[in-house]
């Protein structure tokens, strides 16, 4: 019995434990061993040091994938906290409609990437898209949008003469059409967030910024932005983190095996997907996945570090 | 302030509209040219009955999977001590900080192993517990009364009688939480079937609706209605629930 009782709480353990070391653990450490190693299709042939990461820094495409996916961060993210906020400070308090408008805006969120992805492509589509067919009833010129590989900078300075080239051109059209589908699916998610967050601030601050005759832009400065930065940090390091990660929308968007007009839409993931599955290539794949691991658990200390000072106020 | 008030609903309602635009033009190129027809031409041009119950059957399982190793799990890191737990527990959460893409091709190479490629076996096991599931339950365990657990053993309780007859009960809005957290999971997961099946039969939902987007890339009234009928589940669901849901999310912060 006492030795029962000593070994059960490990017997509780156990299932979660097997399927955790398996299928988690043991693949984790899979994955950086095999960075280090010639792994493909034909197996192992031994470790070869640094020689995939030596790979990794002069591979144009790998690079290419990684600007692709600072574009669409950089893209994403900003947005995604920019609308999400003022959907939440309209919707705070109690308004007529609200839980119907939370309904709508929550929508998105738990529709999957795959469906979102064929409704938005055919949204998308250059002929008989309904997209272009509303720019073309409002006198407009139809755009190429998932197969246009121009950036969009280069797109919006033409008309002035202005010809960037190379990083300055911008994301191409066709990425910029994925960002927008991505800030479309996760604001309903992010406004829910924001909501929390503005509820979380004591009516007190309020009624005091009223006192000192603030107005509502003062108000909205000096109070409820400081006070909100907790939730704005928190969803500002999710929706990159969660952004870095972007494959679904690219796989099903822009299909393999470009990754979009002229690979601009090819993001880090895909990119590790197609060495891994398409050359199953795992040794470069792997070293590819170490990068993002490390990019991303920065991104996590940084949320851990600062979340627990609490981005502050007072 | 009265116009104000007609302001706000003004850009709540043009934001409304935007969000709900791509479902409503998703339906209404669904009914486009032989309207409700669209519907059963998808659903027998390729397997799509296949493809729900696999979908079905994976989620169900996955479910039933996390449910238990997660109950018992959470049980055993909240409620007992012991030396280890929390060195244990700090094993479990770090598999958290590391995202699914970072270890998929190691994971096919260990499937391929254990002859498991292109089985229920390969979209089922590897998921039967979530970290995130048992992190939840055992900060709720916590929050129980220590003298619950010991007037239960002085009634004859034994251990495992008090997780399932005191504990479990006293638990349900985050059972239902981990429920709704799970099968949205399931039902929404892409990469990891993609990767680890090959063959039709064995195809679930979003994977069969990735390759007839492929295949019929021009027949937009077909593709709009699978993708109709391929989101009504989760979205009834979603309808059913979103109170709990949506409190859900917000309180935990997480998605996917």
């Amino acid at each position: 019995m006492r030795t029962g009782s000593r070994i059960s709480p490990y017997l509780y353990i156990l299932p979660a434990l097997i399927i955790v070391i398996c299928f988690r653990t043991i693949p984790i450490l899979a994955s950086f061993t095999a960075s280090f190693a010639d792994y493909d299709i034909g197996g192992f042939h031994g470790f070869v040091g640094l020689s995939n990461y030596e790979r990794m820094l002069t591979d144009a495409r790998f690079w290419n994938s990684v600007s692709n996916t600072v574009f669409f961060v950089l893209g994403v993210v900003p947005a995604g906290i920019a609308i999400p906020l003022v959907l939440a400070m309209l919707l705070r308090g109690d308004l007529k409609g609200k839980a119907i408008y939370r309904t709508i805006y929550f929508l998105p969120v738990v529709t999957s990437a795959v469906a979102v992805s064929v409704v938005w492509t055919w949204l998308f589509k250059p002929e008989a898209g309904p997209i272009n067919g509303v720019i073309i009833a409002l006198g407009g010129d139809p755009l190429m949008w998932l197969r246009e590989p121009r950036g969009i900078f280069e797109m919006l300075l033409a008309p002035l003469g202005i010809h960037p080239t190379g990083i300055f051109a911008g994301p191409s059209l066709a990425l910029v059409s994925l960002m927008i589908v991505s800030v479309w699916k996760s604001i309903g998610y992010n406004t829910v967030l924001f909501l929390a967050g503005l509820e979380n601030i004591p009516n007190n601050y309020y009624e005091a910024a009223k006192l000192d005759g603030a107005g509502k832009w003062g108000t909205f400065r000096h109070v409820t932005w400081p006070l909100l930065s907790p939730t704005t940090f928190y969803v500002l390091i999710m929706s990159t983190i969660a952004s870095f990660q972007t494959f679904a929308l690219v796989y099903v968007m822009t299909p393999p095996p470009g990754g979009g007009p002229l690979g601009t839409t090819n993001v880090i993931v895909f990119y590790l997907f197609q060495k891994a599955f398409d050359r199953f290539d795992i040794g470069y794949a792997s070293a590819i996945s170490v990068f993002l691991f490390i990019v991303l658990l920065g991104l996590t200390i940084i949320q851990r570090r600062v979340g627990e000072k609490r981005v502050h106020y007072s | 302030m009265r116009s104000g008030q007609i302001l706000k609903q003004t850009m709540l309602l043009a934001g409304g509209i935007i969000m709900l635009m791509p479902f409503l033009w998703m339906v209404s190129t669904s009914l486009e040219q032989g309207g409700l027809s669209n519907y059963v031409e998808a659903w027998t041009r390729v397997p799509f009955g296949t493809y729900f119950l696999n979908t079905l059957i994976v989620t169900g399982l996955t479910l039933i999977g996390v449910l238990i190793t997660s109950s018992l799990a959470a049980y055993s890191f909240g409620t007992m001590e012991y030396p280890g737990r929390d060195k244990l527990f700090l094993l479990f959460l770090s598999t958290m900080m590391v995202p699914q893409p970072v270890y998929l091709a190691p994971s096919y190479v260990l499937l391929a192993k254990l002859g498991w490629v292109d089985t229920y076996l390969a979209l089922i096991v590897p998921w039967t517990t979530n970290v995130f599931s048992i992190f939840l339950l055992r900060q709720h365990f916590k929050t129980l009364p220590k003298s619950l657990y010991e007037a239960a053993r002085l009634d004859g309780c034994s251990r495992f009688g008090y997780l399932w007859r005191v504990a479990l009960p006293l638990s349900k809005s985050v059972i239902a939480t981990i429920m709704l957290f799970n099968v949205i999971g399931s039902w929404n997961s892409f990469m990891w079937p993609l990767v680890v099946t090959h063959s039709e039969k064995l195809r679930v939902l979003q994977v069969g609706l990735s390759y007839f987007n492929q295949e019929q890339s021009s027949n937009y009234q077909l593709l709009m209605a699978a993708s109709t009928f391929s989101i009504l589940p989760l979205l009834l669901l979603f309808l059913l629930a979103q109170k709990h849901l949506v409190a859900s999310y917000s309180r935990s912060g997480l998605k996917d």
